[in-house]
C-alpha cells in the first residue's frame, strides 16, 4: 500500500469518526488536531476503525504517531506491508 | 418572627403560595403520529395511528410506533454518532419545549436549571448494539466501544440534554418503568417547590424499539400485539386486543413556579394540581387494582378534588387482556357512575406504548383539551370489552364538551410503580 492509498485510509476513517468536518483538504504535514475538530475519543475511535477494518493494532504509547496524514502514512507503512497488503 | 405590617404579611404570603403552584410553561414533543403538539393533536383527533411494521434484529418484522424527528435540528452529525437514540429524542424535546416556553434562555442562570428524564429502561439499546458488533469478531471484547459506558449510563438522555445545552443544574433520569413519563413532572414539581431550581426540564423518553430484548420479553410474555393491519394492533379496551405495540418517543416539559411564569407573561398550559406514587409490593408484573384505585384517590386529595371534577382521566391501559381489566377495575371503584362529566380516553390505540415517554407524551395529547373543549377517544374498540366498559368512555370518534377543567392522567409499571398526576386549568 502506497503512502498515498495509507493517507486515503485514514482520511476514510475521519470522514465517518467526525462526519461534521470537511476532510477534503487535509493538509498532510499539519496536527490534524489542528485542523479538525477531533478529541482524545476521536483518536480512540481511529485507533477502532484501523483494528476493525485493518486488522492493525496501535499500541498506547505510540498513539502520537497518529498526529498528521504524513506521521500516519510513516508509522502505518510497515504495518501494512507485514500484513502483505 | 419580626412586624409585619397587614399588607406586607398579605403579599408574603402570596409570594409564599404562588412559589408552590407549579405551571407548564413550555411543551415540545415527537411521537410516532406527529413531532410538534399541533401535528400530534390533530393526528389523535382525525384518528391517525403511528403504529408501522419495524425490523427488530433477530425476530423479523414487528410491530411499532416509530418516530421521525430530524436529530440534527439540533445536534451535529458526530453527536448523534456518539449518543444514544434516547439522547437524540431528548435533545429534540427539551430544545423544543425551551423554545416553545419563550423563556430568554441565554439569559438564564444555567446553574438554576433541573432536568428531570422518566425512563423505562436505559442501556439496553446500546448493549445489544455492543454485543451484536463483536459477534463480527468472534466475540473478542477489544473490539467493544469506549463510548459504551457513557451511552448506558441511566442519566445519558438528562446528561446529552445537559451536554446539548449548557445546562449546569442537576441533570438525571428517573427509572420508573412505564410510569415514568409522570414521574418527570412530579419529581420536578417537587424540586421547584423545594426551591432547588428555578426552571425544570422533565417528562420522560423512550428508545425502547431499538432493542429487541423489550420485544422478545413481552412475546415470551404473551404481551406483543400482532395484528394484519399495524394501525389496528393497539387496542385497549378491545375484546379482542392481544397485547402491547412497543414505541419510542419523547415528552419534555418546561415546569416553573407561578410566580416566575407571571412575572415574565409566560403562556400557562396548565397547572399541577396533586399527585401521587405508590407501589402495589404485590407482583413483578401483574398490576394491583387496589393499589392503583389507592394511587388516584391520593392524587385527587393533594389535589384537593374530588372524581367527579375530573373531565379527562387518560388510562395507562396497554392493551393486555389482563392490565386493561384491572385498570378498569381500578377506575370503577373511584369513578363509578357519579361522574357524568368524567371522559375516559387512552392514547395508547394510536401511538402505542412509548414506555418512559407515555404518561408525558400522553397528557401532551390531552392538553390541548382546556382549550378546544375537545376529548381525544380511543380508537380501534370496534368490540367493547364489556369488563372494560366505564361510563364516559370516548371511543372511536372525538366527544366534544362542555367544561375541562382537569385531566388526571395515569401511568403504571412494572414492579407495581404507580404514578397518577392531575393537571388544572390554569386560573390567576
Amino acid at each position: 500500500m502506497t503512502n498515498d492509498e495509507i493517507k486515503q485510509v485514514v482520511t476514510d476513517i475521519i470522514a465517518d469518526v467526525a462526519p461534521d468536518e470537511d476532510v477534503t483538504n487535509i493538509k498532510p504535514d499539519v496536527r490534524l488536531r489542528d485542523q479538525l475538530e477531533l478529541d482524545s475519543m476521536d483518536f480512540l475511535d481511529i485507533v477502532m476503525e484501523l483494528r476493525k477494518r485493518h486488522n492493525i493494532e496501535v499500541p498506547e504509547a505510540e498513539y502520537p504517531e497518529l498526529a498528521s496524514l504524513d506521521s500516519c502514512a510513516a508509522y502505518l507503512s510497515p504495518k501494512f506491508t507485514a500484513l502483505g497488503k | 418572627m419580626p412586624y409585619q405590617s397587614g399588607w406586607l404579611a398579605v403579599f408574603h404570603l402570596s409570594m409564599s403560595i404562588n412559589s408552590q403552584r407549579i405551571v407548564i410553561t413550555g411543551l415540545g414533543l415527537t411521537s410516532p403520529n406527529g413531532n410538534t403538539l399541533a401535528e400530534y393533536r390533530q393526528n389523535l383527533l382525525n384518528g391517525v395511528s403511528g403504529v408501522q411494521p419495524l425490523e427488530v434484529r433477530y425476530m423479523g418484522s414487528c410491530l411499532a410506533g416509530v418516530c421521525d424527528f430530524d436529530p440534527l435540528k439540533y445536534q451535529k452529525r458526530k453527536a448523534v454518532r456518539v449518543g444514544t437514540r434516547a439522547g437524540s429524542i431528548s435533545i429534540y424535546c427539551a430544545r423544543e419545549a425551551v423554545a416553545d416556553s419563550g423563556l430568554n434562555f441565554d439569559e438564564l442562570d444555567k446553574d438554576r436549571i433541573g432536568i428531570y428524564i422518566g425512563t423505562t429502561e436505559h442501556g439496553n439499546v446500546e448493549t445489544e448494539n455492543e454485543i451484536y458488533a463483536i459477534s463480527k469478531f468472534n466475540y473478542d471484547t477489544k473490539y467493544w466501544s469506549h463510548y459504551h459506558n457513557p451511552r448506558t449510563v441511566a442519566n445519558n438522555p438528562a446528561g446529552e440534554i445537559s451536554l446539548n445545552l449548557g445546562i449546569t443544574g442537576p441533570a438525571y433520569a428517573i427509572g420508573a418503568a412505564c410510569a415514568a413519563g409522570n414521574m418527570g413532572l412530579i419529581h420536578a414539581t417537587q424540586m421547584l417547590r423545594l426551591g432547588e431550581v428555578d426552571q425544570a426540564i422533565c417528562g420522560g423518553v423512550s428508545e425502547s424499539i431499538h432493542t429487541f430484548g423489550i420485544f422478545a420479553g413481552f412475546k415470551s410474555q404473551g404481551a406483543l400485539a400482532t395484528h394484519k393491519d399495524p394501525t389496528k394492533a393497539s387496542r385497549p379496551f378491545d375484546k379482542d386486543r392481544n397485547g402491547i405495540v412497543v414505541s419510542e418517543g419523547g415528552a419534555l416539559y418546561t415546569l416553573e413556579r407561578l410566580e416566575d411564569a407571571q412575572a415574565r407573561g409566560a403562556k400557562i398550559y396548565g397547572e399541577i394540581g396533586g399527585y401521587c406514587v405508590n407501589s402495589d409490593a404485590s407482583d413483578y408484573v401483574l398490576p394491583n387494582p387496589t393499589r392503583q384505585a389507592q394511587c388516584v384517590r391520593r392524587a385527587l386529595n393533594a389535589a384537593g378534588l374530588t372524581a367527579s371534577d375530573m373531565h379527562i382521566v387518560n388510562t395507562h391501559a396497554t392493551a393486555t387482556p389482563q392490565g386493561d381489566i384491572q385498570e378498569c377495575g381500578a377506575l370503577r371503584n373511584v369513578f363509578g357512575s357519579g361522574c357524568p362529566d368524567t371522559n375516559i380516553n387512552n392514547t395508547k390505540s394510536f401511538i402505542g406504548h412509548a414506555m418512559g415517554a407515555a404518561g408525558a407524551l400522553e397528557l401532551a395529547g390531552n392538553l390541548p383539551s382546556f382549550d378546544d373543549l375537545v376529548v381525544h377517544p380511543t380508537i380501534n374498540v370496534d368490540n367493547l370489552d364489556p369488563e372494560c366498559d366505564l361510563p364516559g368512555l370516548v371511543l372511536n370518534k372525538p366527544r366534544k364538551v362542555k367544561r375541562v377543567d382537569a385531566i388526571l392522567n395515569n401511568s403504571f409499571g412494572m414492579l407495581g410503580i404507580n404514578s397518577t398526576l392531575i393537571v388544572k386549568r390554569f386560573e390567576a
